[in-house]
């Protein structure tokens, strides 16, 4: 049987927009890590609430406020028809910047921690040989952190692949624009085409587990070539 | 005021862990040239002074100035990467991700214009040519630091920090380490300051020396002219005594001993191997010193010394005082009971007979 057009539409849309929020989150997401990992500021305990809420909030909830905020309505709605950009909701970048919040702490954290277990002594001693701060982000922390940054990706990527409620909340189910693989699978068992559903969600949990296969494999991988600075 | 000296001036409070704040209050002139020792127990912030130095510790307002440069005073910082100066850290801090060369390479690409002979210059007087291609994870830990050691001088520093940079060693290593930095201080004309609580280390390498405690500057000045001090017994507690410069001028290869002549005497040592006409350092400790009115012939003791007493001054223990005399030029110090100087009417001006029951070559 195999899958439909609008199966491959599906994919195709799903994994467009998992690059898309992966990269952007990369962007965004290393300067926050760095901050959290760093600062001895008394707002770090807060921001990394925030950032973190993600992870225990329902993803309906967090969909509903971003629909709210996205809206004709709302500060984000507003600056995006005043830039004349129209508005967000059901369309492709709505999902984007939805997916961006829904997907962060699995971005930042490993790249905190990656930062935080470098200390900082290698970012001090690259300093006294004349290296600037990128200089210094770009010769030493990227390079020690590099574990951090390719299981920040990893999980960035699987998270926004699998994710259902914030995109039903958001986008709803245009084909092409919004209807991605987990709400293509759900419009299948909605109508009761069981064996269509089953093709895309074996699809999907043979993707998941091989993602999270090479993550693990890789982390085995990198600790054991792991060094401790100076050690 | 001299333009190759450095001023420094540092305020600084920090919460520790422990409860108890600890401050830094430093205004203090450092030598332009030869190795400036900064030498204090663990904790009397010796290490907090060098990271002011290399700027790696901010301070509000401070003053730094280097030579004719400002480096740091209440208008402006700059940022350590700005400085240019080369540090070592205590323990091997070279990046595990390059090999031998790669961090040497990553300090020669942002040295800037350097010397073209710079980099073999500073792998042959460091001996890591055979080390380059190997990562840091394959080295020992002398070589280790032999290697950033060389690295820090290929960024062509004009002052180096040295934050104890053989603490993290073995007795072993440390002496593989040794030679290497005094060839250092003989072929590069480099200030450095070289923070240490070992005092076999600074007694082999500094010319300069600053004692720190609590935050504080309580001594400072020639190596030699700091150690005479007999004020500062508690700052320097079992390691009281001074060093003296020397040359072995004669060996007695029947006694297996080594005539060292050092301004205003010569002493009899055990022969270590060194060459007559080598420029050496003795140190003599002010608890193997005692004094006689007499020159006693009939005792075991091998070198006594004519001297005359400068200054007599309380001991931290108060059944002891500490001695200064005067031996030609140079200085001794000696510490005795009370009860025997008193008992040998000893007072400014006396003369009297130093007896060496021992003194070492520094290694």
């Amino acid at each position: 049987m195999g899958f439909t057009a609008e199966d491959w539409m599906a994919i195709s849309l799903t994994a467009r927009l998992a690059l898309t929020v992966t990269l952007l989150l990369l962007l965004i997401g290393t300067p926050i890590a760095w901050w959290l990992a760093r600062s001895r500021s008394r707002w770090k305990g807060l921001i990394g609430a925030i950032v973190a809420l993600p992870l225990v909030l329902p993803p309906s909830v967090l969909g509903f406020y971003l629909l709210l905020a996205m809206g004709p309505n709302g500060p984000i709605g507003q600056l995006t028809e005043a830039l004349g950009l129209g508005t967000l909701p059901f369309t492709f970048w709505g999902l984007v910047i939805a997916s961006i919040f829904y997907s962060m702490p699995f971005v930042v954290q490993p790249i905190q921690n990656a930062i935080e277990a470098l200390g900082e002594r290698p970012i001090e001693v690259a300093a006294t040989l004349r290296a600037g701060p990128w200089d210094r982000f770009f010769t030493v922390v990227l390079p020690l952190a590099r574990p951090g940054f390719v299981t920040a990706a990893i999980l960035g990527f699987a998270h926004t692949v699998g994710e259902f409620g914030v995109i039903l909340m958001i986008g709803g189910n245009i084909p092409g624009e919004t209807r991605v693989v987990s709400v293509q699978i759900y419009d299948y068992v909605e109508t009761l085409d069981y064996a269509r559903a089953h093709w895309l969600a074996g699809a999907m949990l043979l993707f998941s587990f091989a993602v999270l296969l090479s993550l693990y494999l890789f982390r085995q991988r990198s600790s054991r070539a792991a060094i401790d600075f100076g050690g | 005021m001299q333009s190759d000296e450095m001023q420094a001036r540092f305020q600084l409070s920090l919460p520790s862990p422990a409860g108890e704040g600890f401050s830094l209050d430093i205004d203090t002139q450092l030598p332009g040239r030869g190795i400036t020792a900064v030498f204090g127990p663990s904790g009397c912030g010796k290490t907090t002074f060098l990271r002011c130095l290399a700027g790696l510790q901010k301070t509000s307002g401070g003053l730094l100035r280097v030579r004719d440069e400002i480096w740091q005073d209440g208008a402006h910082f700059l940022p350590t990467h700005e400085r240019p100066l080369g540090y070592v850290f205590q323990e091997a801090s070279l990046f595990p991700h390059l090999s031998a060369e790669g961090n040497l390479a990553y300090a020669l690409k942002r040295a800037g214009a350097v010397s073209p002979g710079l980099y073999d210059r500073v792998v042959e007087l460091m001996g890591i040519g055979p080390l380059l291609s190997r990562l840091p994870q394959r080295l020992s830990g002398g070589e280790r630091q032999r290697v950033a050691i060389a690295r820090a001088l290929l960024i062509a520093p004009r002052l180096l920090l040295m934050d104890e940079p053989l603490a993290s060693l073995d007795a072993e290593r440390k002496r593989e380490i040794l030679p290497y930095l005094e060839r250092l201080r003989s072929e590069f004309d480099l200030p450095i300051v070289y923070v240490s609580h070992a005092f076999e280390e600074v007694a082999r390498l500094a010319d300069h020396l600053m004692v720190m405690r609590g935050g504080r500057v309580v001594a400072q000045g020639d190596l030699s002219a700091v150690l005479s001090r007999i004020d500062l017994p508690v700052a320097m507690g079992e390691d009281t005594g001074v060093v003296l410069e020397g040359r072995i001028i004669e060996r007695d290869s029947h006694w297996h001993l080594a005539r060292v002549a050092f301004a205003g005497g010569d002493l009899w040592l055990r022969d270590g191997g060194d060459p007559v006409g080598r420029e050496i350092r003795v140190r003599v400790l002010a608890r193997d010193l005692s004094l006689s009115l007499a020159c006693h012939e009939d005792t075991s003791i091998l070198n006594r010394l004519p001297a005359e007493v400068a200054e007599i001054a309380a001991d931290a223990d108060s059944a002891m005082v500490l001695v200064r005399l005067r031996v030609g030029p140079s200085a001794l110090v000696a510490r005795l009971t009370r009860r025997s100087a008193e008992h040998l009417g000893l007072a400014p001006g006396s003369a009297v007979w130093a007896q060496v029951k021992s003194a070492a070559i520094v290694k």
